[in-house]
């Protein structure tokens, strides 16, 4: 597992170039990595320290904070099953019981066979839809047990899960663990307003028109 | 507002603000916003100065939908005069137990958001706005992106706006999971790449030195999807939903046990508890016709209610005075079947899971509380554990508490706004589920304490089959 690879290397720069202050793009970089690699990689962390001008270690300290980042493999499916208040309520302890009997893992570890990693997860703010989960953070709503049954089957078959699919207006496309959305933000060039240097910038030109302090 | 008034009138009629677009499948695009009057504000806004924007926004009385409550307009008004350049961060990181509507505000109809940035930034003079969307939400980014690209295209973000001599960027920002990020300064911290852990403050709010030591607003996402309606229609049209005090609409999402859980936007400050809980319009009463236990108000973080509170009107002053919040909008609903220890469990392991560990108060606390109460579930309580709970509550949360309102029970409620030994609220949000449960549910512990019981899920267990 590896640095970045050149086309991402050309994302990372676009990502940074947004930012007054480029370690501001630490976060988007970690998860361009992940996006490569399915986890965040020594490898990366050093070239992601290279292209925002800060240490290996400062790259580490934030990585380390934040539960997306996976700093060893996981399963290509992450399933992460709420188990906060509003789902607790209506049977998500019994779910995550279901879900680590079938697949024979407990929440945390992943399948022998590297398909699928479980999680216990906090409130994802799909409360009303309880209980609730998410495959590599695409949502499942009103899941039981057989329902769950179904998620898994459709993607050990390959096949894009129906059942309790969130978004039936979506694709219901489930990539690889490591990418979140399949959208990125582009400002095209002539369109682009200009990053507002913190040392630099003065009052904005709109207000000396309008005359509003 | 009495009792008589609103429950011989029924809920207030349903208006629509911010979710006025939900019903349209093709909501999140740049074809129906403009279609059903999306930019119309901004072209408004445009026309007049960005003084007006603000003078109208101060005037509706907006309050802040993040947690806090806090005027809109008035906040602005708190960037030092002649520091630049300032910036907006919205705040989309949605994470407090039961809470849901950002995701959807974000999801459905982004563009409003955007709108509500742009208005913001023109108002108040931002010179970048940096959107950032809880890292879980994958859907949510991808409709912002692709909403942010459909309007750099057509002009309405980015250099000259519409032509004018406004031009800001609004740079999609996304987090990697972590609920204190939501805490403003922890937003701001987070988005400067570093860990996302709280400043101290006071004595500097973000309005004054925030993102890269500048001065930044920072707005909830429901905060800012209000603006485009208030600027196109006016104060005084917003004034005429909702009370005095808490104007206009807002979005709340009931969960738990009830028979039509659901996101509900509904006119604040004038709709009541039991509206929302018992109308048929809305979630038409407990499961099963259950008796109803508890409920949590405003978030996790909130102390709970109960029945006598069923009457209280949506509004902040009348919440706060008997004694907990609306905070985000979140209403978990508890029927009669729930174990009370284990509800309480369930939410401080949340704080002890999410504590950042700045300070140790709420470090080591949050953790202790967790460790206490999970031994008391497990049937291995012991008789001086409910005095160590209040005690540790205590050191985070200091006591001993004055009832806001109630002092039934042999204990006062968490006093509210809590005191704090933190550097943040997180901690002392640990503390309100404790305090409310024990004081109302004291017999529940003290039989899990001298009965030895089994822990099995929480949903499973029914009035009289417990051991
Ligand atoms: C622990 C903690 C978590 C918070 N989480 C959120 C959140 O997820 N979303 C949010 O908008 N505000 C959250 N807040 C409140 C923010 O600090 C801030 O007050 C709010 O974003 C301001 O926006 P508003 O004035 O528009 O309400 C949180 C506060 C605390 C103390
Ligand atoms: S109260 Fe808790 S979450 Fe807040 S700064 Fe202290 S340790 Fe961090």
């Amino acid at each position: 597992m590896a640095r970045l690879e050149p086309a991402n290397v050309e994302i990372a720069h676009e990502i940074i170039s947004r930012y007054p202050r480029p370690k501001s793009a630490l976060i988007p970089l970690l998860h361009l990595a992940q996006e490569q690699d399915g986890w965040v990689s020594d490898e990366a962390m050093v070239h992601i320290a290279e292209l925002v001008g800060c240490t290996p270690a400062e790259v580490i300290g934030t990585c380390s904070f934040y539960e997306m980042f996976k700093r060893e493999p996981v399963g290509r499916y992450l399933v992460n099953v709420c188990t906060n208040i509003a789902c607790q309520l209506l049977g998500a302890e019994d779910l995550l019981h279901h879900a680590e009997r079938t697949l024979g893992v407990r929440a945390g570890t992943t399948t022998p066979d590297g398909l699928f990693t479980v999680e216990d997860v906090e409130c994802i703010a799909a409360c009303t839809e309880a209980p609730c989960l998410t495959v590599n953070y695409r949502y499942f709503y009103k899941v039981g047990p057989s329902d769950f049954d179904a998620i898994i089957a459709d993607l050990r078959a390959g096949r894009r899960p129906t059942r309790c699919a969130a978004e039936p207006g979506e694709d219901g496309e489930i990539p690889a663990h490591g990418t979140l959305h399949r959208v990125r933000q582009s400002i095209p060039g002539d369109r682009r307003a200009g990053n507002a240097d913190p040392d630099t910038a003065g009052e904005p030109a709109w207000l000396g028109a309008g005359g509003a302090s | 507002m009495t009792e008589e008034t609103v429950v011989a009138a029924g809920p207030p009629p349903i208006v629509r603000i911010v979710t006025q677009r939900f019903d349209h499948p093709d909501s999140h695009t740049l074809d129906r916003y403009v279609a059903t009057g999306g930019y119309e504000a901004l072209r408004k806004a445009l026309a007049g100065s960005p003084g007006a924007v603000v003078d109208e926004v101060k005037s509706s009385n907006l309050l802040g939908r993040g947690g806090a409550g806090f005027p809109a307009g008035t906040k602005w008004g708190f960037t030092p005069p002649g520091v630049w350049p300032r910036y907006l961060v919205v705040n989309g990181d949605e994470s407090e137990p039961g809470t849901y509507k950002d995701r959807q505000l974000m999801e459905r109809d982004p563009h409003q958001l955007i709108e509500g940035c742009l208005l913001a930034c023109y108002a108040a003079g931002l010179s970048q706005c940096f959107l950032y969307v809880r890292g879980e939400m994958a859907l949510a980014q991808e409709r912002v992106a692709k909403a942010l690209n459909e309007a750099y295209a057509a002009g309405f973000v980015g250099r000259n706006i519409l032509g004018s001599s406004f031009s800001v960027d609004i740079v999609l920002h996304w987090g990697a999971g972590a609920y204190i990020v939501g805490e403003e300064t922890a937003l701001i911290e987070s988005l400067e790449g570093n860990r996302g852990m709280p400043r101290l403050k006071p004595p500097f709010f973000p309005a004054a030195i925030g993102l890269y030591g500048k001065p930044t607003i920072v707005n909830n996402v429901e905060t800012l999807s209000n603006l485009p309606w208030i600027v196109a229609n006016g104060a005084d049209a917003y004034k005429q939903y909702g009370s005095e005090t808490s104007p206009g609409t807002r979005m709340f999402a009931l969960s738990g046990h009830v028979k039509r859980p659901g996101v509900y936007e509904v006119q604040h400050g004038v709709t009541t508890f039991r509206d929302l809980l018992y109308s048929p319009q809305f979630c038409g009463g407990i499961r099963d016709d259950n008796r109803l236990k508890m409920f949590i108000p405003g978030g996790g973080s909130a102390p709970w209610f109960f029945e006598e509170q069923l009457d209280l009107p949506l509004e902040a002053r009348p919440v706060g005075a008997a004694g907990s919040m609306l905070g985000s909008g979140a209403i978990v609903v508890m029927d009669h079947t729930t174990d009370a220890v284990k509800a309480c469990l369930r939410v401080v392991r949340f704080y002890a899971r999410e504590s950042c560990g700045k300070c140790t108060p709420c470090r080591e606390g949050t953790n202790w509380l967790e460790t206490i109460l999970q031994r008391i579930v497990d049937g291995h309580g012991r008789p001086s554990d409910l005095d160590k709970l209040l005690d540790i509550g205590d050191n985070i949360s200091p006591g001993p508490y004055p009832a806001a309102s109630w002092t039934d029970g042999g204990l006062d409620a968490v006093p509210f706004p809590p005191r704090q030994t933190t550097i943040c609220p997180l901690g002392p949000s640990s503390v309100a589920p404790v305090v409310s449960a024990l004081r109302r549910f004291r017999p529940e512990f003290e039989a899990k304490i001298t009965k030895r019981s089994v822990n099995i899920p929480l949903h499973v267990e029914r009035e009289g089959t417990r051991v």
